[in-house]
């Protein structure tokens, strides 16, 4: 133990060094001073965001393209709060963060000070765990402790609030006495209900749900080998996409409220589930009371809190789900399931979504096209990050992703204006991976001020702006359930290649088909692009099981895709 | 009803968590306390929840997902006992005064307070006696109640050891086993 001491704020950047840390997002102010002058001593690169949400989500980004924990950071009050949807998004969708907030000094705190705000009570249901740091002596246990905890089990979000006093005070600083106690972490399990392996043995009719959970514990070679061996296709959640090769005959693809037909027809027909990593939410379950009726469920996850919330499961088994397929692997045979894939296949063959993609081009420009397009055009290989709305709907159809890691997306919290930050975040984690952007015209312009941040920090990020002039999603629920009155939904929007233009980056505009693969190779030949996709307007997405509606009663593409009033 | 014994660190905010989680998660709770256990650094909630046995494990679940929780135990089912600690101020004249002293006599309670027209009557026992009692009070006129709300230990052998008591303070007890909830 070295008897020199430091300030608090120089413990802070010693001790996220000392994790591991070369990266954060963040945004200067009153109460973060000290720590931000003491940053400039230690190899940290700091990526000034335009505003704080755009840090949490670059952090996030940041963590599910690399796996490493992100981290943020902010002053207090106001620096403090923007962070908020950031740091739900990154809650609702286990991605580990770490937020480190300014607050003002210890002796003033209640008294409603200047940039004061109660930030640890404001994300106590957002985080895993927060701390109020007080005193320099405890800064290092409380950021240990927060990366042992943002990381381990279900990963997710965890704020650290540190009082200036305790950034500018001095203690002695020991590393290893501030190891946090890994073994008090630890929850015990619940497993329970019936021997999953004989449901498997039994089953004539399964189906694997596979989640975010296979790509947080990098189960892809496990599921794998369990799927081939017992031939069990796969349905994927929007989250576990990317967790097993789309190209793989068992994948099926998508499952839920845009999922695929004949996905969300196999699970309305199966006499097993088998979920993994996954949560059965509301948007891939439909309605509840008619779900899967005449299948067991057994589902496999790390948090037991998940089991029997939203379905009841006839077999829980909690432990991180490539533990739990590696010890189910020596206790599987191999079995020949022709009766139940030769009818998912068939179920296949006349869904009319296949059709979409051999479309002539009729003059329209279709957003399925643009993203059809861009995944032949980058082979598959991009690492595509999505906003929320139609857009990221089309992006899970029409973007065939092969390896883990490669779509990035706010699935649970579904925060429009995730897409471009997280995007900046992925690029800083993954600067050799070639990362779309895929927005929509509405949440592009929610968060589109960090375009700056990507040209200051001449980053290669490229932004497909699929735009449509609608917040899409929403004036589909409209047309489909309002009587297509279009309450708010028309949206104006700039020219975004003249914006990107003004950013210093380059820009263009695609209004024809027969532009959009020059216009793609143009992009990806400059450093930094966005594309304004002119798509067509009143287009939505199919297939769609409406909100509470039954799994199996979708509204289906119309045969032929129904032209706009304005054609 | 569920029923729980939750030990948890004593730090500030602890408390708050706990309740933030039945707030959010949707249950209500119908009785809470909380205090200090012969373990320095560690306090013991006893919560009774309005919930069923599937609610039961969520919240027990949901209970182990806060990082200053350290262990939870179901004992809804589990030989135990129950207690309550009710202080009764009732109307008590120069000519009901007996009458109400006769029955804090049956119902082994204490008189703590008299003065010229009230008694205020400290009662320990089950939710159900205390509920009895307050009957029998009401045509008097209760003026006010204060009650603890409950709180539970187990029966008999499930008392923790020595051994037990450490792991408690020391780690999240029952780490790595399944906790069986279905005794």
């Amino acid at each position: 133990m070295s008897a020199e001491t430091r300030t608090g704020a120089q413990i802070i950047w010693e001790s996220l060094v000392r994790e591991g840390v070369d990266v954060v997002f963040g945004y200067p102010g009153g109460a973060i001073l000290p720590a931000y002058d003491a940053m400039l001593d230690f190899p940290i690169r700091h990526v000034l965001v335009r505003h704080e949400q755009g840090a949490t989500h670059m952090a996030d980004g940041y963590a599910r393209a690399t796996g490493k924990v992100g981290v943020a950071i902010a002053t207090s009050g106001p620096g403090a709060t923007n962070m908020v949807t950031g740091i739900a998004t990154a809650m609702m969708d286990s991605s580990p963060v770490v937020c480190i907030t300014g607050q003002v000094g210890s002796g003033v705190i209640g008294s409603d000070a200047f940039q004061e705000i109660d930030i640890t009570g404001i994300t106590l249901p957002i985080t895993k765990h927060n701390y109020l740091v007080t005193h320099p002596s405890e800064v290092a246990p409380a950021i240990r402790e927060a990366f042992a905890i943002a990381g381990s089990g279900r990963p997710g979000p965890v704020l650290i609030d540190i009082t200036k006093d305790a950034q500018m005070g001095r203690c002695e600083f020991d590393w290893d006495a501030a190891k946090p106690d890994l073994e008090a972490l630890v929850r015990p399990g619940h497993s329970g209900g019936a021997d999953p392996l004989a449901l498997v043995r039994a089953a004539e009719r399964p189906l694997i749900l596979a989640g975010h959970g296979i790509i947080l514990s990098g189960a892809g070679v496990e599921l794998r080998a369990f799927a081939e061996t017992t031939q069990i296709p796969i349905a994927m959640t929007l989250l576990g996409i990317g967790g097993f090769p789309a190209s793989h005959p068992l994948n099926l693809g998508m499952m839920g409220m845009h999922g695929e037909a004949w996905v969300n027809t196999a699970i309305q027909e199966a006499d097993l589930l088998i979920a993994l990593g996954m949560r059965f939410d509301d948007r891939v379950t439909g309605n509840l009371k008619t779900y899967a009726p005449s299948a067991k469920k057994i589902h496999v996850d790390i948090d037991p809190a998940e089991f029997n919330k939203n379905v009841r499961v006839d077999s829980a088994v909690s432990g991180d789900v490539k533990a739990v397929l590696g010890e189910w692997l020596g206790q599987v045979q191999g079995v020949a399931r022709r009766p139940w894939l030769d009818y998912i296949a068939r179920l296949k063959g006349d869904s009319p979504v296949c059709d979409i993609q051999n479309l002539p081009d009729d003059g329209h420009l279709y957003a399925a096209h643009v993203v059809n397009d861009l995944w032949r055009i980058t082979k598959g290989s991009a690492l595509v990050v999505t906003d929320v709305g139609q857009h990221q709907m089309w992006e899970a159809q029409y973007y065939h992703h092969e390896t883990p890691r490669s779509l990035i997306t706010s699935g649970g919290l579904g925060t429009m204006g995730f897409a471009l930050p997280a995007a900046i975040g992925a690029k800083i984690g993954r600067p050799d991976a070639e990362v779309w952007a895929v927005v929509g015209d509405g949440g592009f312009q929610m968060t589109m001020s960090e375009l700056a941040t990507m040209a200051q920090e001449e980053l290669d990020v490229k932004v497909a702006v699929v735009n449509n002039g609608y917040l899409g999603m929403v004036r589909q629920w409209q047309e489909f359930f309002y009587q297509r009155r279009y309450a708010a939904t028309p949206i104006s929007g700039p020219d975004f290649a003249k914006l990107a233009q003004s950013f210093g980056l380059w820009g263009g505009t695609v209004f024809a088909r027969a532009q959009v693969e020059s216009t793609i190779a143009e992009a990806r030949r400059q450093r930094g692009a966005v594309i304004d996709f002119r798509v067509e307007q009143e287009d939505s997405v199919f297939p769609m099981v409406p909100a509470g509606e039954d799994l199996h009663k979708m509204i289906r593409r119309p045969s032929r895709i129904v032209e706009t009033a304005e054609d | 009803m569920q029923t729980f014994s939750v030990w948890v660190d004593d730090k500030p905010g602890v408390l708050n968590r706990v309740s933030s989680l039945f707030r959010r998660r949707g249950y209500n709770i119908e009785s809470l306390t909380v205090g200090h256990t012969d373990t320095e650094g560690l306090s013991r909630m006893t919560i009774v929840v309005d919930t069923d046995e599937r609610g039961g494990r969520l919240v027990e679940a949901n209970l182990y997902k806060l990082i200053p929780v350290r262990r939870v135990e179901n004992i809804t089912l589990v030989p135990q006992i129950a207690r309550d600690l009710a202080m009764i101020k009732v109307t008590a004249t120069h000519e009901t005064r007996a009458q109400v002293m006769v029955l804090a006599e049956v119902y082994r309670t204490r008189i703590v307070d008299v003065s010229a027209d009230a008694l205020v009557v400290e009662v320990t026992g089950t939710e159900d006696k205390i509920e009895s009692l307050l009957d029998m009070l009401r045509p008097f006129g209760v003026i006010e109640m204060v009650r603890t709300g409950q709180v539970v230990m187990k029966r008999g052998s499930a008392k923790p050891t020595r051994e037990e008591r450490r792991r408690i303070a020391a780690t999240a007890a029952g780490a790595g086993t399944p906790t069986d909830l279905s005794v």
